[in-house]
């Protein structure tokens, strides 16, 4: 282990009352990264940060958190650790700044100090005009704020988030996501876990992904991407030739009235519902185009009534290549890749936020 | 079974309950004032005035040490019950406070210690006002307070006992009724044992109420007698044997 790694996890496992959570995962975490755990509900990811911060015992395997091991030093551990939980659990009987002293109390920070930090965490979070507010006044973002003020109060090394955005409108969002970066460009180690892939690929430098207790894979953003997907997905949906048109008119509704004419960059990212069909064989209308454009593929993927190609080099010259086939499409698009593509391609299932 | 893990954090959290509770004692106290008054008025002295004398005490004078006793006794049990589940299952306490320093144990001695702290408070309250009244008649009565905390230390584990065992809100008005309610009636706060049958009169040594009535009582009357050493020592013993098991019971709920 060199001395770089903030966290070392070899063979973690977590079972509860027998039923495997975490299935012996392998990570580690360097120092002043900002490392991710990304995957669906019920990956693991909120067990797997429990067993980091001490909270949940380990089932099986090693786990080190700061050169030190979960089972025998987790006071040692906690006390240099920020802990922003997946459910907010502000002290709802205390104010905004007592919460932070009180929690710094546990810390044996003493009075002075913690109060000191408090009103810098405060105004840090825009927070400094609210700090005789009662808690359960304050707004979700502004609550998700004031956990993340609270995880800083003993200066950190490292500060473990669990879903630290979720349920926050993308404003509120981005402005979590702009104060994770200034505490990264601190020094401080960041984990963090979300279903998010905007989120994952904003802040994290490295990111495993996560399904059913394992880890499917691990790397940068942009490795992932160049690794499994390329720069460029595109979209063909549906086909008249085909024998499926109308089996599901709701979920190609919008795409169908400008088919062609897409514009490339409109389709934000969203959520596919995708159903077990990966090893289904393609069915008439998809072997057609398959085996028109397989020179310009380096793979493809069936997500529901959905084809994604992702091409060779130029997904614009694939884009004119299947506009130049003699079928029509309901949805014919190119845009860029994301995680979800890499998650889709890895589990043949969607990342359902 | 393991380690217990405590480290003088307890103090901090406590501090946390204290400072809550500081907030608004006047509120708390003063509603808990107002159903031992209610028992002393219509009790003691309504009902009373119709009662012949009891172990050669006026009623009211009978009456008063008990509810002493059982006032402690409820305000405790409240606070280890519904007071631990709302921190632990709803507010989500307990889990904030061990993502520092602080141990599982640490949180759950401070509910205790807490838990003590309440019944020493509203006890001590109610033997004011019986001062007050003119119903206390002896000095001994100043030991009252620290038997008070020991019988809360006790009183503390038990609730939290059942809270451990049955975590589920609706089920705390059981405790209530089927343990608290008997105990509250059969201990001697209202009249003495002795007239029971003899199998009741034993069941009572079991119950800690019952001790502690005695306890105040004597020490409220000046009934000094070396009897009432044993029956501090046998709730302290009790305290100390029992301590291990919320501690247990209570991180096996939260720790998964
Ligand atoms: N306290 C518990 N007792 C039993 N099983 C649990 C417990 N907590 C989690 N699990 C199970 O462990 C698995 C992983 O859950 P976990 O909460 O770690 O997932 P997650 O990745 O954090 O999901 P989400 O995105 O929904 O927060 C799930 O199957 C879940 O049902
Ligand atoms: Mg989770």
């Amino acid at each position: 282990m060199t001395e770089k790694d903030i966290i070392v996890a070899e063979n973690l496992t977590k079972e509860y009352n027998g039923k495997t959570a975490v299935n012996g995962i392998n990570f580690r975490v360097r120092a002043r990264e900002c490392f991710g755990f990304l995957g669906p509900n019920g990956a693991g990811k909120t067990t797997t940060v429990n067993m980091i911060y001490c909270f949940s015992p380990v089932t099986a395997g090693r786990l080190t958190v700061l050169g030190l091991d979960v089972r025998e030093h987790p006071r040692e551990i906690k006390s240099r650790l920020g802990v922003v939980p997946q459910e907010n659990n502000l002290d709802p009987d205390l104010r905004v700044l007592q919460n932070l002293l009180v929690y710094a109390s546990y810390f044996r920070i003493p009075a002075a100090v913690a109060r000191e930090r408090a009103m810098e965490l405060l105004a840090f979070f825009d927070l400094d005009d609210r700090t005789q507010e009662k808690v359960d006044r304050l707004s979700g973002g502004m609550k998700r704020r004031l956990t993340i003020a609270r995880a800083l109060i003993n200066n950190p090394a490292l500060v473990i988030l669990d879903e630290p955005t979720t349920g926050l409108d993308p404003q509120a969002r981005h402005l979590v996501w702009q104060r994770l970066r200034r505490l990264k460009e601190r020094g401080v180690t960041l984990v963090l876990t979300t279903h998010y892939l905007e989120e994952a690929g904003q802040l994290c430098d490295r990111l495993v992904i996560m399904d059913r207790g394992e880890i499917l894979e691990e790397g940068g953003p942009g490795e992932l991407l160049a690794k499994h997907i390329g720069r460029e997905v595109v979209e063909v949906g549906g086909s008249d030739t085909g024998n499926r048109i109308g089996a599901n008119p709701g979920q190609n509704g919008p795409a169908m009235a400008s088919g062609r004419d897409e514009k490339a960059t409109a389709l934000p990212a969203r959520t596919i519902e995708a159903r077990n069909e990966k090893h289904q064989p393609p069915s008439d209308w998809e072997t057609l185009v398959l085996s028109r454009v397989n020179h310009l593929l380096r793979g493809h993927l069936m997500v529901g009534d959905n084809l994604f190609l992702f091409p060779r080099e130029s997904g614009q010259e694939l884009l004119q290549a299947l506009q130049a086939q003699p079928v029509h499409f309901f949805h014919l698009l190119l845009r860029p890749a994301t995680l979800e593509d890499v998650f889709l391609k890895l589990t043949g299932r969607g990342l359902t936020a | 079974m393991r380690r217990i893990d405590i480290s003088p954090l307890v103090w901090q959290v406590l501090r946390r309950h204290l400072i809550i509770f500081g907030r608004n004692w006047k509120v708390n106290i003063s509603f808990n004032f107002f159903e031992p008054l209610l028992y002393i008025a219509a009790l003691g002295m309504g009902l009373g005035a119709y009662v012949k004398p009891m172990e050669g005490l006026p009623y009211l004078n009978f009456l008063a040490p008990g509810l002493v006793a059982s006032s402690a006794m409820f305000a405790t049990s409240y606070e280890c019950t519904y007071g631990t589940f709302v921190r632990m299952e709803f507010q989500k306490t307990f889990q904030a406070m061990v993502a520092t320093p602080v141990s599982m144990d640490d949180v759950i001695t401070a509910e205790i210690l807490y838990g003590a702290f309440k019944s020493t408070l509203y006890g001590s309250v109610i033997l004011v006002v019986i001062l007050v009244l003119g119903l206390v008649s002896s000095p001994w009565a100043l030991l009252v307070p620290p038997v008070l905390a020991v019988a809360g230390l006790l009183f503390a584990e038990l609730s939290m006992l059942w809270t451990g065992l049955v975590p589920n809100i609706d089920n705390f008005n059981y405790f209530f009724s089927l343990i608290m309610t008997p105990l509250f009636l059969f201990s001697g706060v209202f009249f003495p044992l002795s007239g029971l049958p003899r199998l009741v009169r034993e069941a009572a040594w079991l119950s800690p109420l019952y001790h502690l009535v005695n306890l105040v009582r004597s020490l409220v009357l000046g009934q000094i007698n070396p009897g009432l050493a044993w029956e501090f020592i046998w709730l302290l013993a009790l305290a100390v044997a029992i301590f291990p098991l919320p501690l247990y019971l209570m991180r096996r709920l939260v720790i998964k």
